[in-house]
């Protein structure tokens, strides 16, 4: 069966490379990487290049709006309460501003004016957009019909997916991503509790059936005509957290270019059945621990923010606030052209240079460390460098880096909504804790205090690499940190876990 | 009796308003409302009422006990 979708052609449908063989613990080589250029066949690689969601480098540089133009749904998921925006595709307690098609096209040349290098449109809800299809496809339309650079992208449940797919073509959509939170229908009952499909509400493993179905045909559909489909999953403990190995086998199998295991976002007050029932959420080593198991299978996705339906500007910033309905008007309709190709040619002249840099300042690695791995947190706003001071800080982004090689693998917010007015004190206890599984921290400044806090909880705080470029400066870092370790001055910090935080980014 | 939208409960998603066979769904100060006397309960289209389907909050979509039943010949 592999074998067939590998006749696909390497250009489109391709299954990834193979992974490392597991013996010897699986730590010789890149698994458990996220999805790294180099990963990704040629073809596949260029269309994502510009692309946040989809490359992980692209997405320190490019920005992404996401229009709420598909508000209602056809399926019940446990951990949604749709009194609020979907919780997988977005936040939970947050309501997005919908926007009719012809707002959201409005929206759309008003950021893309003032966001050069926003490179990609997608609707994501807030409910799903194929149970919206007149106002999603309306909207990509129009989108189209302004900014013909920009990449089109969905997100789907998949259950009115296989109906949809013809218009998917023709509009040039060229990301779909499909949410499997399992393949075996038994597994599904227990995350889905009812559909809306063919005039009935369908409840229990029925549904289920359907929707696993629906969602298989769907995914195989739009691999057969060329369309890059990358498969999210939410992690929810005690019911798919194994079974989600099998889940991103199969979806590779399938033609799946890329697969985002995400936390489930699961708390009382969301009002979600999961929520009530005190299903918990998985810690950051058990997300880490499922997406390592996955190695070898569908490429990994580990830089996902779980944005918001109406969610604008570079991931893990949210500048909706800046561009609601009342500020656009306004805001110049139409974007210069001309400004957003110079724009976007900067950027990839700086990623030119940065990948140049990279490969000519790479220290060795020291290869006497060999069982000494560690988890480092970087404070970025983007352009991958090392340039946020620790105390401004919404997010860190966690890299894991041993003998091998530097490697993504993930990011943990410090943002949350409402902590505005938390005191510093509590700030930084969060900040800390969030950072638990980190051995240090590197920022372009960080104060004494945080400092001495930090180091009570045994991270190291590192600010001689402020400006450098991430992979650079970890190596750097990690250099020094190996030999101290073998040397017997430091004590190798492992073992450790850290809460993900639950709850809705803060508008900028 | 025809259905009804509980108003503090409707989300607005709009859902309901494609799936009613009588066009009997329309938005109304940013909640979504049911013409009564469009209403047929679906009969004679569907076996249950595609509102209360396609609803996604419990008990949004309810019989308004003070319209007459819909007398459908089916």
């Amino acid at each position: 069966m592999r074998d067939a979708k590998l006749e696909r052609g390497p250009g489109e449908a391709a299954v990834l490379r193979e992974g490392p063989v597991a013996g010897g613990g699986c730590k010789a080589s890149r698994c458990g990487s996220s999805a790294r250029e180099d990963e990704l066949p040629d073809a596949i690689r260029e269309k994502v290049r510009r692309h946040p969601c989809y490359s992980e480098e692209a997405h320190h540089h490019y920005a992404r709006m996401h229009v709420a133009v598909a508000p209602a749904c056809n399926i019940q998921c446990n951990y949604c309460n749709r009194k609020f925006d979907c919780a997988n595709e977005s936040r939970p307690g947050v309501v997005s501003e919908r926007l009719s098609p012809a707002q959201a096209v409005a929206k759309v040349a008003a950021v893309a004016g003032a966001i050069a290098q926003m490179s990609v449109v997608g609707i994501a809800g807030p409910g799903d957009p194929l149970a919206n299809p007149e106002k999603t496809f309306a909207t990509l339309r129009g989108v189209a019909a302004i900014l013909p650079d920009v990449h089109l992208c969905l997100s789907t449940n998949g259950l009115a997916l296989p109906d949809h797919v013809d218009e998917i073509i023709r509009l040039n959509v060229h990301h779909v991503t499909i949410t499997i939170n399992a393949i075996d229908p038994q597994v599904a009952s227990r995350i889905y509790p009812w559909i809306f499909y063919d005039h009935r509400r369908i409840r229990g493993l029925e549904a289920a059936e359907i929707l696993c179905a629906r969602q298989m045909e769907g995914l195989r559909m739009l691999v057969a005509r060329g369309v890059l489909c990358k498969v999210n999953s939410v992690l929810i403990p005690g019911v798919n957290e194994d079974h989600l190995v099998q889940v991103n086998r199969v979806v590779k199998a399938e033609g799946a270019f890329l697969h985002n295991i995400m936390p489930l976002i699961s708390a009382p007050e969301h009002g979600t059945a999961f929520g009530l029932s005190g299903q918990r959420a998985p810690t950051a080593q058990e997300l880490k621990a499922v997406q390592d198991r996955c190695a070898g299978g569908a490429a990994l996705m580990r830089h996902c923010r779980q944005c918001r339906a109406d969610a604008v500007g570079l991931l893990g910033e949210d500048r909706a606030a800046e561009f609601t309905l009342q500020k656009i008007a306004s805001i110049p309709v139409q974007p210069d052209h001309a400004v957003r190709r110079a724009a976007q040619a900067r950027i990839e002249e700086t990623r030119r240079e940065d990948a140049r840099a990279r490969h000519a300042q790479e220290p060795p690695l020291p290869m006497a460390a060999p069982g000494v791995r560690a988890q480092v947190a970087v404070a970025t706003s983007g352009a991958g460098r090392i340039n946020v001071h620790f105390g401004r800080a919404r997010e860190f982004q966690i890299y894991e880096v041993d003998a091998q090689g530097v490697r993504f693998a993930g990011h943990r917010r410090v943002d949350l909504k409402g902590e505005d007015a938390m005191a510093d004190e509590e700030r930084l206890h969060a900040a800390v804790c969030s950072l638990n599984d980190c051995a240090a921290v590197l920022a372009a400044r960080i104060g004494a205090y945080p400092r001495e806090r930090l180091a009570a909880a045994g991270i190291e705080a590192v600010e001689r690499f402020a400006e450098g470029l991430i992979h650079v400066s970890i190596r750097g870092w990690f250099h020094d940190y190996a030999g101290r370790v073998e040397r017997g001055e430091t004590v190798h910090r492992t073992g450790q876990d850290a809460p993900l935080r639950q709850g809705a980014y803060v508008v900028a | 009796m025809a259905y009804k939208i509980v108003g503090s409960q409707c989300s607005a998603c709009a859902a309901c308003e494609p799936e009613c066979p009588n066009n009997a769904i329309r938005e109304k100060n940013g909640t979504y409302v049911i013409k009564a006397e469009k209403c047929t309960e679906c009969i004679g289209y569907f076996d249950d009422p595609q509102c209360v389907a396609v609803c996604p909050v419990e008990d949004t979509c309810v019989v308004d006990s003070s319209y007459p039943r819909y007398q459908a010949q089916v």
